[in-house]
């Protein structure tokens, strides 16, 4: 089979101008509402629970799940629909933990939740840390991901490619903020869910629109084992470390926390997380349909032949479905996908680097509006430049496992504070920076002695910690060291004011008019 | 009076809440264990093109969205009902 991929695709330059051009337009529409903080980071709070549970869809569907997870399945067969079930698990511990607490009680950052009953200061910079950690891996992973798949689909290089990307970037956050970052993912998660809809059409339109057909052709082409757990799934304790950290993960990811402080109120919260569960979990069952859909009707060989790891395997089965149309969608698609998730990540990591560090430590929670703006525009800017040359300096890099690595600190620095500080009266200011750091802090120190460095990267011949994933040892660790530094002291104002959280995570803005 | 029946109200969202983690931690980890050291009967076929594993796999999905449909259920019919009683006594 032929495909044109990684030459020029007019179809799919238009495709993606055209989304380009909406996208911009909807930034400088944003752009005229956005006059103040709240505006900025959180839209004044106005989106509704439909619009909010596609933008969280759109913010967690990246490129990586829609092209990688294809891939995967494509190459693995069962093993790739491990990493779509993980990555959808993690939701309903979000929905049932956090989720309303943190629209009760914080305003712009996850560490205003952490930080309410604690000492401000050093709660906020640990936060920070935690959350610029997270921000910074996940971003090279959406960046060299991004090169990569811009130079493949419209032939661009990769530096280039890079650029654009960040140039887009800050045109929508700095102009647009969280009015229309939310629109992008928006729009995004549409055509995201739509091309995926179709593709799949297409590929059961082949089997009589039944899946069991499609299974089986697949496990007539390479044998039964395609749908039984393979040699990805060697080591169990691998498998359940992966789980932890994805399963625990999504609730502690900045970018994800931070669109519940979009909406009005708790309720809305709810409704959102809903409808993104509702979006996710259908698009993760529509990759088991792609991934033996490209292994069957493209061939393993054909699809390793453009890229090894199978990343293209849902371009090249657009085009074999639909022609250069479908491909150059479907291009655009993956693009904007990229575009839509460094746009969400820019945004929380500048909200924590401003709302955090700026205003409540340096400034003491003094700052006004014009101020509080002015510093957030600041380190969008600086931040958008940061993620061009992460991405240029980790060019050629492996990346799947950055978004792993993501999920784990988050996981294993962010969750168990953010947890305990809304349902353990016990917990101490120091107990929670101790969590913060040790869990972040520990989870880079294990990925760095991970097989994955030693022996993938840097090609040792063992490594010292034998799982790829930290977050079996992280994660507890990190739960650990938050309750037993909580035991050793007392601290007599997080403790007293805990009656005060409790109340305004049921009440929300009510606490303040009732009391 | 209100502080006490918020704080009753609270311990029964607790409830709910951790009970529906731990049923989705034990859905998950359940499949995550079978993969793991029972691949043989993962890999067994239903019906030719079915196996338990991609069955499992995709009721995993389903399960999701069970519990977080008993979940919002709950907190509409029940808990959001309550929260108003609470406030309009509040605001006596």
């Amino acid at each position: 089979m032929n495909t044109t991929l990684g030459q020029f695709n007019p179809v799919a330059i238009v495709f993606f101008l055209l989304f380009i051009a909406l996208s911009l337009g909807i930034t400088y529409w944003a752009a005229n509402r956005t006059n103040n903080a709240a505006q900025f980071y959180t839209a004044g709070g106005q989106i509704t629970g439909l619009q909010n549970g596609l933008a969280l869809a759109g913010d967690f569907m990246s490129a990586a799940s829609f092209l990688g997870i294809t891939g995967l399945v494509a190459l693995n067969g069962f093993d790739g629909l491990i990493y779509s079930i993980g990555f959808l698990v993690g939701w309903p511990i979000l929905m049932f933990l956090v989720a309303e607490p943190l629209r009760n009680l914080g305003t712009y950052t996850f560490a205003d939740v952490v930080a309410y009953r604690m000492n401000q200061k050093p709660v906020r910079i640990a936060s920070a840390l935690g959350t610029l950690a997270v921000v910074s891996f996940y971003l090279i992973a959406q960046m060299v991901g991004a090169g990569n798949l811009i130079k493949l689909l419209f032939g661009i290089d990769y530096e280039i490619a890079i650029v654009i990307v960040g140039l887009v970037i800050i045109a929508y956050v700095i102009f647009g903020g969280m009015m229309a970052t939310t629109w992008v993912q928006i729009i995004k998660a549409g055509f995201l869910l739509g091309g995926t809809v179709l593709l799949s059409i297409l590929v059961l339109s082949r089997f009589g629109f039944n899946p069991i057909n499609l299974f089986a052709a697949a496990a007539n082409k390479y044998g039964s084992q395609v749908l039984a757990p393979g040699k990805q799934v060697a080591n169990p304790l691998d498998a359940i470390s992966l789980g932890l950290s994805l399963m625990f993960g999504t609730a502690g990811l900045p970018h994800i926390l931070m669109r519940f402080y979009t909406v009005a109120d708790a309720k809305t919260a709810r409704k959102s997380v809903m409808y993104a569960s509702w979006f996710i979990g259908s698009f993760y069952l529509l990759t088991f349909v792609l991934g033996f859909g490209a292994m069957t009707l493209l061939g393993q060989a054909d699809i390793q032949k453009v890229d090894k790891g199978g990343n293209m395997a849902a371009p090249i089965l657009a085009e074999a479905l639909g022609g250069n149309v479908l491909l150059g969608f479907i291009a655009a698609v993956s693009f904007a996908t990229i575009l839509a998730v460094v746009a969400g990540l820019t945004l929380s990591g500048a909200a924590s680097l401003s709302h955090d560090l700026w205003v409540n430590v340096v400034k003491n929670g003094k700052a006004d509006e014009v101020e509080q703006l002015r510093v957030a525009r600041y380190a969008t800017l600086a931040l958008a430049f940061f993620s061009i040359v992460l991405g240029i300096a980790f060019k050629g890099q492996n990346v799947a496992y950055m978004v792993g690595l993501a999920f784990a600190i988050a996981a294993s620095g962010n969750f168990p504070s953010l947890l305990l500080s809304i349902f353990w009266r016990g917990l101490t200011t120091n107990g929670a920076i101790a969590s913060i750091l040790v869990g972040t802090i520990t989870s880079l120190l294990l990925i760095y002695l991970s097989p994955t460095i030693q022996v993938d990267m840097l090609n040792h011949a063992s490594a010292i910690f034998p799982l790829k994933n930290p977050g079996l040892v992280t994660i507890p660790l990190s739960f650990f060291v938050a309750i037993f530094v909580s035991l050793l002291e007392k601290d007599k104002r997080s403790t007293e004011k805990f009656a005060e959280v409790q109340q305004k995570i049921h009440l929300g803005s009510h606490y303040d008019i009732i009391n | 009076m209100r502080q006490k029946t918020l704080i009753k109200l609270a311990q029964q969202k607790w409830i709910l809440s951790r009970n529906l983690s731990l049923a989705m931690m034990f859905v998950y980890f359940g499949f995550i264990l079978l993969v793991a050291y029972n691949k043989q009967f993962m890999g067994s076929l239903i019906v030719p093109g079915m196996s338990w594993g991609i069955l499992l796999g995709a009721l995993v999905i389903v399960s999701v969205w069970i519990l977080i449909y008993i979940y919002v259920r709950w907190t509409n019919n029940y808990y959001d009902h309550k929260i108003k009683q609470i406030m309009l006594h509040g605001e006596k």
